[in-house]
């Protein structure tokens, strides 16, 4: 018990682990650890070349965190910001530092308004976009939909999950409607 | 080429886009061969990581052959089959140069709190990923390492984030010879950091989950004993018991931001976006180490707040130690163990996917179907 002072349960000894568990001990020196210590100066232990990299570059049009003194010497140009998500974001960028939720409320808000215009943007593609194959859900057959999910603790809120993801669009879709009849009505 | 895109929460599929190019002197093309969908990929996918756009391609797990390099590249030439850390850094900035490769500073305009990752959105550089047939990869002469003749394709692949990133949770937990160690999570990073915890002389492993094919695997792989959450009314409770009252002496967070168990939590995080993360797995850890132990968080969290006990933690003395996992820094040790046969991280892999079937790969692996622990996505097939 802990109210006295060994630890009530003994482990078995380094030899009966090692009999048992291939390579038991083999880092039991912390020294043998590679992240210990936790820091370690050896800057030329990772084959840079360069006491500072070159830059890739200074596009101003590419957002940053105020917390960074300027752009990054390397950055991503995977998406760029463009549209009115692109506003949300670049303002998020622009006036709030990572310390406040706004800084990411703002950009979940940026993701939430692109997500919603490129499926509108889609419609009018040879290409729009498809919940069926999308969400490859077409593969649940294959997959024993119903032995997988037997005894889950996450089918305690399966419930409510459609109604969590759905529930905004159908709410936004009535609003839509609503706001639709008023001008019609007042016409 | 073709590349896994993101079209929303949810949603993903496959589109032709322009080939990546080399943006800075010191890049690598790669051509991959086989990558793997990280259980961190599903925030993305779930839509709980913010700043992830439309059209972007997940994937920080992969494996390939150079396609080509940058003009400063020194160390690499076309045709090198390499595998790539998932981190993405410079080599030299102040953090760099101390070994905290995760947390290099050149390579994220986005955040300064978070360095650069492939395809994980925009908070973490974006840079696409290698859930596709070509990717750029930053610093080539830094973070790729060339394959060795006598590592698997499928070892190799879980070293680029997978089995490194459970290995460096165990020794976040600073265990000493004998210390009894639970890991909450039995997905791969929960079944590396089992497997690891015994390399550094761990007494006894337990594993808690609620899914029991995952947890035949910690048996099978990392030897574990397990324990299924759902059948037991409080786990913190059955851990207290298990250990003599006393509790584990290090606790390893191995599931992160979106952890069932609580509905109230998962509203909240993993559906309303109003927390980092569900901390269900981290208050567990807190609650069920003993007192003056150690907690090793390697799940993943957003950048927002979380609900954490955090008095809990303040009046039982904890050590609380976490990071994105600095990869190679961990590989020359890996290398050896792989080779003198005490790990084989590849046995983690159960599922290989064409890239064409993204979409059902995304689903089957987000929803916990067909016992799937670890699907990997093989470009070429």
């Amino acid at each position: 018990m802990p109210y006295t002072p060994d630890k009530p349960i003994t482990p078995p000894s380094a030899d009966e682990l090692r009999a048992r568990i291939p390579g038991w001990g083999a880092d039991l020196d912390p020294a043998d650890r590679p992240s210990f210590p936790k820091e370690c100066f050896d800057p030329g232990a990772t084959g840079a070349h360069w006491t500072e990299p070159e830059r890739q570059g200074d596009d101003p049009r590419r957002e940053r965190s105020i917390e960074h003194a300027h752009l990054t010497a390397v950055y991503g140009t995977a998406q760029p910001l463009h549209g009115v998500s692109g506003a949300i974001r670049r303002y998020a960028y622009a006036r709030y530092s990572e310390g406040r939720a706004a800084h990411w409320l703002l950009l979940v808000l940026g993701d939430r308004v692109e997500a919603f215009g490129a499926h509108v943007r889609s419609l009018f593609t040879l290409r729009p976009d498809n919940p069926i194959t999308e969400t490859g859900i077409l593969a649940e057959p294959r997959l024993r939909p119903i032995a997988s999910r037997r005894g889950r603790v996450d089918l305690r809120h399966a419930w409510i999950d459609p109604i969590l993801v759905a529930g905004p669009w159908v709410l936004g879709g009535w609003i839509v409607v609503r706001m639709l009849r008023r001008v019609f009505v007042r016409r | 080429m073709k590349a896994m895109v993101y079209r929303g929460p949810y949603k993903v599929r496959v589109e032709e886009k322009p080939d990546p190019r080399i943006e800075h002197p010191n890049d690598a093309i790669v051509r991959v061969e086989l990558a793997a969908i990280c259980g961190s990929d599903l925030h993305l996918y779930h839509g709980m990581i913010p700043d992830t756009r439309i059209g972007h391609t997940f994937g920080h797990e992969f494996i390939g052959r150079v396609e080509a390099v940058g003009s400063s590249v020194q160390t690499l030439q076309p045709g090198d089959r390499v595998m790539v850390p998932f981190n993405i850094f410079c080599g030299t900035c102040f953090f760099c140069a101390r070994g905290l490769y995760s947390n290099c500073h050149n390579v994220n305009a986005n955040a300064t709190a978070l360095g650069g990752i492939y395809g994980y959105s925009h908070t973490a550089g974006g840079f696409d990923g290698g859930q596709a047939e070509l990717v750029r990869v930053p610093f080539a002469d830094v973070g790729p390492t060339i394959i060795p003749e006598w590592m698997s394709d499928d070892d190799a692949l879980m070293l680029t984030d997978a089995f490194t990133t459970g290995y460096f949770g165990a020794q976040l937990g600073d265990i000493a010879e004998g210390d009894t160690v639970v890991v909450f999570g039995a997905g791969p990073v929960g079944l590396a950091a089992a497997r690891s915890s015994w390399l550094m002389g761990a007494g006894r492993v337990i594993v808690i989950d609620h899914l029991d094919y995952r947890l035949a695997k910690a048996r099978e792989f990392a030897f574990a004993e397990t324990h299924n959450f759902a059948r037991h009314d409080d786990v913190v409770v059955l851990l207290k018991k298990l250990t003599g009252h006393l509790g584990a002496d290090v606790a390893i967070d191995a599931v992160g931001a979106e952890a069932d168990g609580h509905l109230t939590q998962h509203i909240t995080s993993a559906k309303l976006k109003l927390q980092g993360g569900s901390p269900v797995a981290l208050n567990w850890a807190i609650d069920s180490v003993r007192k003056g132990g150690n907690i090793s968080v390697m799940g993943a969290y957003g950048p927002l707040f979380s609900a954490v006990k955090f008095g809990d933690a303040l009046n039982k003395g904890l050590t609380l130690r976490m990071n994105q996992a600095p990869v190679k820094r961990q590989w020359p040790r890996l290398f050896e163990h792989i080779q003198a046969g005490r790990i084989t991280p590849g046995d983690m892999i159960t599922h290989r996917i064409p890239l064409d079937a993204i979409a059902e790969g995304y689903h089957m692996f987000s929803s916990k179907l067909d016992d799937c622990i670890k699907p990997v996505i093989v470009p070429g097939a």
